[in-house]
């Protein structure tokens, strides 16, 4: 019998092992889980309105996207994310097929085919010295009946063929750091000058032959007043710079080989004029506009080289490119936001007074003020010119206006998404219930006998899609109330842009959006930054009827002493409830396990000079803290110095929310030979079911957990570049775990010929950690386990029976218990750009690594393959336990990719979050794209599954009772006979 | 040299004509930028003057220009040569050297779809260095990372629905343009940079066609199928047994006091029989 149960076992650990535990048919896509695709903030757009075929726009993004848009819906054609050294600086349109970017600092010219994005050629452009870079898509220049194509960068002027990408020459200006500003052909010509600027003080002009590449004359003249770094070119013989000092407009006019200056100061064209002035890039014919403060004024350069304003506009204004619409007719727009919309001006560059188009537009909510506008015009049906607007707006959103409405609108600040907290929905009130039409019985027999086609594998297609909607219907998951099983909450996210979004965890829409105010840009805070988000109030379940709320900390810039800022956002509505500037900066904010009276969260922020302050500022709080004041440790990470070091709090306050701190321990690393790169800690809220843990022959051992582990991986100074810049001997890496309540040093391990990037989770009593092994040329995954020594006598009978155990014993930082490590190290095939852990509510399902592979999906690795007991040949016991015999590879099972056949383009983090049902965790990737989805990590055994087959169940039952029914009868019979017998 | 003289070989006896040659000649050719320029000509004549087919091959563009001063060229010559073009080719793939600091890593993704490959393609990613440089494929499946200093590097593909295994490839700074690359998965070296996927990646689970069989073996079939066994098989077996014996066993088992079923099935049984 016990042969029996254990052959039984190791079956069925067996099957467990060789199925991957998350695995989804074709139609189950989208059931649990979402994929949004976004491009990130607009940096550039190109047109492409021809009259045949789709209209699209090309657009260039901060995230490094280059993607084709569908003008009329905003959906993505195509699009591709480019290497985060790759920046793209430059796109256009070439020859009407392909859509030209130039990157890299003007170092890689790329061309990709326009209707499928397809990557047509690649030309890399060598120059000597780095310098910015332009390019010029000239329409008419042909060379050998092949476009051309000009490109700048990196000090040399390229002309590369436009079908083959072939550089046909290359002309080095040989004249170091001049800084491009402007390429200009000269219409009807083959002529193109270069006009830019060397250092701050002396303007240089090039003329060029594009078809041969010589040079035919270089002028170069010295500025007088030196120059700022902006000019725009009113004509293509005349640029207009602004002075250093941003008080004087020099227009410099470089025609026939003279360059003439001429200086007018600011203040003669703006009265009352102080502080001061931006030049605007604009490229309009004899016209610049100089903004001051909120104002935005437009010069006009005449012929004869006078300055004249001609329109004064008292908000802050975007404003357009020129706009070719007809031959010597140029038109470009200016926008600008009111409280609740934008105003959209086109006019004729020639002719000031007129307007072609002048539209208000509504919108329903704030999206800040105007960033960047392009225009594209169409020929109406009665053969006047309308307009379309591209707007991007200061929230990173992305609008197209046409006849005064917009068309559609792109949230393309989830790309840049910072942090991402959940929240729980309101509970359903009684009463009050969703409207439901409730189904008749004969319309849930249909469905049920349609499943069980489907099962069957009977249906036709038709019914596979009725199938899916009923799915869709049944599982009511994009419901705004709290569910049974914890499925439906609210993901709040906090992005680069300063908006706050709450997205559906059922079917990922946006509930609600918020740009908040005290993360706009203002003349106190120059370039606020969101930092951090932080459940704020959460109410208990009494208190319903209050919305729970969420901390937002960000700071005045990207320096780490720069002032902080709070504010508080309601998670239901959205609603900025209040927010705060701070007198002292952010570095740390650390979430306290306290509460105070009104159930806000109390959390400690510290300050660059290692100052802590309490908040929310309220005596309430004070007295809660004051009593734990001698339990806060913290610790900080200077990576740079490679110091870590621990510190408390002094039990006297500077003021009455304000602690000063001591230095109780600190770690350093000899700068010569490490170099920090990683640090890891287990997440606060993860919970951990047992300490004990039940190994094969009924032994035990006793896990080390302790929520202050801190992992720190190290790595020598020559080693810390990139892949194949060092060699093995040069390079180790080092990883500690460190008590960060002590200092202690609980385990140190070094791996000779190994390398960053390192990568690492830390949960329960291991860490697992990826970095590179030079010697074999492959990733390796290593894990470390800790156990704690000091209660492993625990397991004699004897002393549990005496009294003589340490069980109660509190686990404690202060206490030294002894410890023992495991570890084992494999090669993973794949670079990682994230890993995460599986976290279920109670912390009894075992861990699946959630992945994030180089090529953007997220692979879920049981944790079981990453046990250091695991051995070549197990033993039978330990086969028992489910201890899987020993590879020197990790498996990649193609169907435990979680996001299965969809990428995550640009993924930078992997959010879990446990549901109420114990089996299932729910997991949010992000990066330029967002996926969300249902997890089980040792299959959903507490529920049944969603494609359970309720009507074979039925047929079963329905079955079984005609069986009994007929036995009971026969048996009757039989006895009748018996008895006659 | 070898191929070309395969070719030869096969041109001329295509055409059936009794003398042949081959002549190879280095030209060189000054460009704008200073450099001059190699190319190597290959002129295969077939004795009348006006079918004479020069090959232009240039190593440094790694391009085949190819041109003939016939058009009437039979379509499975154009394909000789074409293939040609090919194998001259694929050695020149590999490490040329930069003129700058680094070194150019050229190399080429053979997916093996007929159809739809274009659409394919086009969202397969070459990453260096686990992100250091990412590159696009060429519509034939060229890809090249610029500036790359000497030393060893990964080369990773990322292509949805295969998987490809990373690329070890040593740029060595002694021995400009000599390539060694090595799959990291199976230690297999490459001549050539010519990647392909180890494997095709499906990441759905197929669901198997319906069958007696796999209802058997769900829940309820194994339900109905031990309710079966017991209703049928089970009186079958107590019928052979000697009833004589069954009483013995059942005695046996009240002494023993193992609470069984039958214990309480008894008294009920022999009620009603008796």
């Amino acid at each position: 019998m016990g042969t029996m149960l254990r052959g039984f076992l190791l079956l069925l650990s067996l099957l467990s092992i060789t199925a991957p535990a998350f695995s989804l048919y074709e139609d189950q896509v989208g059931l649990a889980d979402w994929h949004q695709k976004y491009i990130g903030k607009v940096k550039d757009a190109v047109f492409h309105t021809q009259k045949t075929g789709r209209k699209r726009v090309v657009v260039s993004t901060e995230e490094n996207v280059i993607a084709s848009l569908d003008l009329r819906h905003g959906e993505i054609f195509w699009r591709h994310v480019l290497g985060p050294n790759d920046v793209i600086d430059r796109i256009d349109i070439a020859m009407g097929k392909y859509v030209i970017t130039l990157s890299s600092e003007g170092s890689i010219l790329r061309a990709w085919n326009l209707p499928d994005g397809q990557m047509v050629w690649e030309a890399f452009l060598q120059g000597p010295h780095s310098s910015k870079s332009s390019l010029l898509v000239p329409a008419s220049l042909k060379v050998d009946k092949d476009n051309v194509i000009l490109a700048f960068g990196k000090g040399c002027l390229h002309a590369v063929s436009g079908i083959h990408g072939e550089i046909l020459w290359k002309k080095d200006l040989e004249a170091e750091s001049f800084e491009i500003q402007h390429m200009i052909q000269a219409s009807g010509s083959d002529l193109i000058h270069l006009v830019g600027f060397v250092g701050s003080s002396r303007f240089d002009s090039y003329t060029i032959d594009a078809k041969r590449g010589e040079l035919l004359k270089h002028d170069s003249a010295a500025i007088p007043g030196g120059y700022s770094g902006q000019a725009s070119l009113v004509s293509s013989s005349t640029l207009v710079v602004m002075d250093s000092a941003g008080s004087t407009v020099t227009t410099i006019s470089f025609q026939d080989g003279k360059v003439t200056f001429s200086q007018t100061p600011v203040s003669t064209l703006i009265e009352d004029f102080v502080g001061k002035a931006k030049l605007l890039a604009l490229k309009l014919e004899g016209v610049f506009a100089v903004k001051t403060g909120t104002h935005t004024t437009f010069v006009r350069v005449t012929v004869e080289g006078k300055l004249e304003v001609v329109d004064k506009i008292n908000h802050a204004t975007a404003v357009s490119d020129v706009l070719e619409i007809s031959e010597n007719r140029q038109a470009f727009a200016f926008v600008h936001s009111r409280s609740n919309g934008i105003d959209l001006t086109v006019k004729l560059g020639a002719d000031w007074n007129h307007d072609l188009l002048k539209e208000s537009i509504k919108m329903d909510q704030e999206r800040g003020s105007v960033q960047k506008v392009y225009i594209n015009n169409y020929i109406r049906t009665d053969r006047s010119h309308g307009f379309r607007a591209l707007i991007v707006m200061e929230d990173h959103s992305l609008l197209l206006v046409q006849q005064g409405a917009v068309v559609w609108s792109r949230e393309d600040a989830l790309a840049s998404v910072i942090d991402v907290k959940t929240s729980e929905l309101p509970v359903e009130k009684k009463g009050v219930s969703v409207a439901k039409v409730e189904e008749s019985l004969f319309e849930w027999l249909q469905g049920h006998v349609l499943k069980l086609k489907g099962t069957l594998m009977l249906a036709s297609p038709d019914d596979m899609a009725a199938i899916q909607s009923l799915r869709l219907k049944a599982s009511g998951k994009s419901k705004m109330t709290r569910d049974h099983n914890g499925f439906r909450k609210l993901l709040i996210v906090l992005t680069k842009a300063g908006k706050v979004f709450a997205l559906h965890t059922g079917d990922g829409r946006i509930v609600w959006s918020r740009l908040l105010n005290s993360l706009r840009q203002s003349e106190t805070c120059e370039n606020p930054t969101g930092l951090n988000l932080f459940p704020w109030h959460v109410p208990h379940h009494h208190a319903l009827d209050e919305n729970p709320s969420a901390l937002v900390v960000s700071r005045c810039g990207p320096s780490d002493d720069a002032l902080g800022l709070l504010s508080f956002v309601d998670t239901y509505t959205g609603k900025e409830l209040s927010s705060s500037s701070l007198d002292h900066s952010v570095v740390q904010v650390i979430p306290l396990p306290f509460m105070d009276s009104t159930e806000q969260r109390l959390h400690l922020l510290i300050d660059a000079s290692g100052q802590a302050h309490l908040y929310p500022k309220t005596s309430d709080a004070l007295s809660v803290f004051r009593p734990e004041l001698s339990n806060v440790y913290w610790y900080s990470v200077e990576a740079e110095t490679g110091i870590i070091k621990g510190y408390a709090l002094k039990e006297k306050a500077s003021d009455d929310y304000s602690f000063d701190t001591r230095s109780i321990w600190s770690i350093v690393f000899p700068s010569e030979s490490e170099k920090i790169i990683k640090t890891s800690t287990r997440k606060l809220n993860e919970v951990v079911h047992t300490q004990a843990k039940v190994v094969a022959d009924q032994d035990a051992m006793f896990k080390y957990i302790s929520k202050n582990l801190l992992f720190v991986a190290t790595v020598a100074p020559k080693a810390s570049g990139d892949i194949g810049s060092s060699t093995p001997e040069e390079s180790w890496l080092i990883v500690y775990l460190i008590d960060t309540i002590t200092g202690r040093i609980l385990h140190r391990m070094t791996h000779h010929g190994a390398q960053g990037p390192v990568e690492a989770v830390v949960s329960e009593n291991w860490v697992i950690y990826h970095y590179f092994n030079l010697r074999a040329h492959k990733y390796e995954m290593s894990v470390i386990e800790i156990y704690d020594q000091s209660r492993a006598d625990n397991k004699d009978v004897w002393k549990l029976i005496l009294g003589k155990h340490n069980l109660t014993s509190p686990v404690s930082s202060y206490s030294r218990p002894e410890i023992m490590t495991r570890s084992q190290s494999y090669f993973f095939t794949h670079s990682v750009k994230s890993i995460a852990v599986t976290s279920t509510a109670k912390g009894i399902t075992s861990k699946q690594l959630l992945i994030g592979t180089v090529g953007d999906q997220v692979l879920a690795l049981d944790k079981r393959f990453l046990d250091p007991r695991r051995s070549v040949n197990p033993t039978q016991a330990e086969k028992e336990e489910g201890i899987i015999p020993l590879t020197d590879s990790l498996p990649i099972i193609p169907q435990s990719y979680i996001t299965h056949a969809l990428k995550v383009e640009g993924l930078r983090g992997i959010e879990t979050v446990p549901a109420k049902l114990e089996s299932t965790t729910l997991i949010f990737a992000y990066g330029v794209d967002l996926f969300f989805t249902r997890f089980a990590p040792s299959r959903t055994y507490d529920s049944l599954t969603e494609d359970f087959s309720y009507a074979l169940l039925l047929l079963t039952i329905v079955a079984l009772v005609a069986a009994i029914f007929i036995t009971w009868i026969l048996s009757e019979k039989k006895e009748l006979r018996d008895k006659w017998r | 040299m070898y191929k070309l003289f395969s070719l030869k070989k096969k041109v001329c006896n295509s055409s059936a004509q009794a003398s042949c040659t081959i002549s190879r000649q280095v030209l060189q050719s000054p460009r704008i930028d200073g450099q001059t320029e190699k190319f190597v000509l290959f002129s295969l004549n077939r004795l009348s003057p006006n079918s004479r087919l020069l090959l232009l091959l240039n190593p440094r563009i790694s391009g085949c220009a190819a041109m003939s001063s016939i058009a009437r060229l039979r379509p499975a010559f154009l394909l000789l040569l074409l293939q040609f073009c090919l194998s001259v080719l694929s050695p020149a793939l590999a490490i040329s050297t930069g003129s700058v600091d680094g070194y150019t890593i050229n190399g080429r993704i053979k997916i093996p779809v007929a159809i739809g490959a274009l659409g394919k393609i086009s969202n397969v990613k070459v990453i260096l260095n686990g992100g250091q440089n990412v590159t696009f494929l060429r519509p034939d499946g060229y890809f090249s990372f610029h500036n790359v200093p000497a030393g060893t590097h990964l080369i990773e593909v990322s292509a949805t629905g295969y998987f490809f295994s990373p690329v070890r490839v040593d740029v060595s700074a002694r021995f400009p343009g000599k390539v060694q690359a090595a799959l990291t998965e199976n230690r297999r070296g490459l001549t050539e940079l010519v990647l392909e996927p180890l494997r095709e990646e499906y990441y759905y689970e197929i669901r198997e066609p319906f069958s007696i069989m796999s209802l058997v073996k769900s829940p309820m079939g194994l339900m109905i199928g031990f309710m079966l066994v017991v209703v049928f098989l089970m009186p079958k077996l107590m019928e052979n047994m000697d009833p004589e014996e069954m009483q013995r066993a059942q005695e046996e088992m009240r002494s023993q006091g193992v609470p069984s079923l039958a214990n309480f099935l008894q008294p009920a049984a022999t009620a009603r029989s008796g």
